[in-house]
């Protein structure tokens, strides 16, 4: 199979169902500039046309109210916000329109749009270029939210979020843009709320999100040199996610890290922690860990960055001290 | 019968239609049968009457939370306004809404919602639609004063002015955002301008005047039809109940100023009563009582009519 890296993936799969189905249209900031959405985008707009590659002005609540619109009106539209912040000025169109409105209206009345955003950390862009806002979305019924890691999945993940019903929220990840991997030509999808294990292990189970998934990889890497099997499972999908695949996982190691490229409080990683406990506390040997971003906003100075986003090495000391409490928990209430 | 009266009869009916059934849910409000908040329309009905009227029944119209005459004039069913606000399963949004979400999808209405100015940027998207797939559909989208005051609008008619979209914009100016007057809210007494710096046209005109309102919308329905682009309208009117319930000229708890006194001769459908009177028209109590008899059908099918199912909630969620 050929290999893409995971920009190009994103770029195939818009071109593809852009030539597949005359309702796609690309709506948002920066799509006729090779700079805001890297190789993502590049030249669909002479491809295809400025009529749908549509390059907008900066008024990301207007348009991406007018992707609901154009999708109640029976287009696919995909929206795209070039940086996640800024998608913090659509949380109308968002929130109390597109994820409320089939609730409100009935089964004819979805709204088939993807709300695609950029997590785009680092380099120094300071806080309010560097957020991860996926939990915010994942609380929000009606909402899809969708993170692919690899570049199969990127690809797959955009073309089951055009083809679903409701509306969809596709966040990639610009850390992940030069990651290459094998992805199939044809178009071809990734269920929604099915998540991929990455590596199987008997020892404890890494369940990682976007970014942090190839992190958890890695990390799987660093345990294994010490002896540690460790499993990896990728979420990919984060609403819905996949509770079964991870609590059948942790139910066979009795351990699990969530990683998580999000703040900790009330974050992506607090809910997968929370149903873990939930649906498999009985084959637990130790405590959930958490590894997420520290509650503050992100620094911009090099250094700062280095400590604020954890990565394989935390994960991987996560998972250690998970191991070193030994069975002593399960013994303890097998006693009680 | 003149064609003329024959219209002006049939914009009566729709006034008329939309008067009565409102005054009815204000009742059900009064007696607590009711219970959703009901934004009245009483006093404009001649604007949702004048626009419809310029649309054809593929044009989308897009509302708020003062919307039940939108419904009505664009031909929504009675029934469904009625098992709406008593939140039935047989509501025109499955009971799922209340009188601050209507849709009729069949007779263009895509859906009212409560947030001020939030279908503004999705009517735009619509007629975003109708031009890229090249349709001489309109949408048009009712606001109050109100919204004007919300960026999204401003934004919304910047991108419809840009790709020329075949948006008309009908601002409703009943003078109040809840309870506090344009003055507290804007030093210039001038919304119809608020399209100029986005080459949105913008015109003021009576909008107790229900052929003044469809002069007014069908150039601009015309104009949009033809690709010229979105155009903003002002419809000065007042609502004369409170911002919501069914109290007369009371502000969620606050005094207006008192200038219902002022607007109730200014009645939008005794004006037009009028006019077809002086036409010779002699029937319009028995049109009236025929009205009343159709809303107290849909009143008792509205009554009859079960609840929506509670654990549907997941599935219509995972939509």
């Amino acid at each position: 199979m050929r290999t893409l890296t995971y920009a190009q993936a994103i770029r195939e799969a818009h071109a593809q169902m852009l030539a597949l189905d005359a309702r796609v249209f690309v709506i948002g900031q920066g799509l006729w500039s090779p700079w805001y959405a890297g190789s993502s985008l590049e030249g669909l707009d002479r491809e295809f046309g400025c009529a749908r590659v549509v390059d907008t002005p900066v008024s990301e609540n207007a348009v991406t109210g007018m992707a609901v619109g154009a999708a109640l009106a029976g287009l696919r539209p995909i929206v795209f916000h070039p940086r996640m912040d800024f998608m913090l000025l659509a949380m109308d169109p968002i929130v109390n329109q597109a994820a409320n409105w089939s609730y409100l209206f009935g089964r004819d009345s979805g709204v088939p749009l993807v709300i695609r955003s950029v997590i785009n950390r680092g380099g120094e862009q300071g806080a309010q270029h560097s957020q991860a806002l996926h939990a915010m979305f994942m609380h929000v019924p009606g909402l899809k939210v969708v993170m692919p890691s690899t570049p199969a999945d990127a690809k797959g993940l955009l073309m089951v979020a055009m083809a679903d019903p409701g509306p969809v929220l596709y966040i990639d990840d610009r850390w992940l843009y030069a990651e290459s991997g094998e992805v199939p030509a044809q178009p071809f999808t990734v269920k929604i709320g099915e998540a991929a294990v990455r590596r199987e292990g008997s020892d404890v189970t890494l369940i990682g999100i976007s970014w942090m998934a190839s992190e958890c990889v890695r990390a799987a890497g660093i345990l294994e040199r010490e002896g540690i099997d460790a499993e990896v499972i990728d979420l990919r999908s984060l609403k819905p996610w996949d509770k079964e695949m991870v609590a059948a996982s942790v139910s066979r190691t009795g351990r699990a890290v969530v990683a998580d490229g999000g703040w900790r409080s009330a974050g992506a990683s607090a809910d997968v922690a929370a149903e873990i406990s939930e649906r498999v506390f009985d084959h637990l040997l130790a405590p959930v860990a958490r590894v997420a971003l520290p509650d503050a906003p992100a620094p911009a100075n090099r250094a700062e960055e280095q400590a604020y986003y954890p990565g394989a090495e935390q994960i991987a000391a996560a998972a250690r001290a998970l191991l070193d409490r030994g069975t002593a928990g399960r013994v303890k209430r097998a006693a009680a | 019968m003149t064609p003329e009266t024959e219209w002006l009869l049939e914009r009566w009916q729709t006034m008329t239609l939309i008067r009565r059934t409102e005054e009815r849910i204000a009742g059900m409000v009064e007696s607590g049968e009711v219970r959703c908040p009901c934004h009245l329309y009483i006093g404009q009905e001649a604007v949702a009457a004048g626009v419809c009227a310029a649309l054809t029944t593929a044009d989308t119209v897009w509302g708020g939370h003062r919307s039940h005459g939108h419904y009505l004039a664009k031909g929504g069913s009675l029934a469904g306004l009625f098992g709406e606000v008593l939140l039935k399963a047989t509501g025109c949004a499955g009971g799922r809404g209340g009188s601050m979400h209507l849709a009729a999808p069949e007779v263009g209405i895509l859906g009212t919602v409560p947030i001020v100015a939030g279908t503004v940027p999705l009517a735009a998207g619509a007629a975003f639609a109708y031009k890229l797939r090249g349709e001489d559909t309109v949408a048009v989208a009712f606001f109050g004063d109100g919204a004007l005051e919300e960026g999204q609008v401003h934004e919304s008619m910047n991108l419809a002015a840009l790709y020329r979209l075949p948006l008309v914009l009908i601002c409703e100016n009943n003078l109040y955002a809840s309870h506090l007057h344009w003055s507290e809210r804007r030093v210039a007494d001038n919304l119809y301008r608020a399209g100029e710096f986005h080459s949105v046209p913008g015109e003021k005109v009576d909008g107790n005047d229900v052929i003044t309102v469809h002069t007014a919308a069908r150039t601009a329905v015309e104009r949009a039809r033809c690709g010229e682009g979105p155009a903003l309208i002002e419809c000065r009117t007042f609502r004369w109940r409170g911002h919501v319930g069914a109290s007369f000229d009371l502000d969620v708890g606050v005094e207006r100023r008192g200038e219902l006194a002022e607007w109730l001769p200014r009645d939008p459908l005794r004006r037009l009563a009028d006019k077809l009177i002086e036409r010779g028209v002699e029937d319009l109590a028995q049109r009236e009582q025929a009205i009343e008899v159709r809303i107290g059908i849909a009143v008792e099918e509205a009554r009859a009519a079960p609840q929506p199912e509670p654990e549907q909630w997941e599935v219509a969620c995972a939509r």
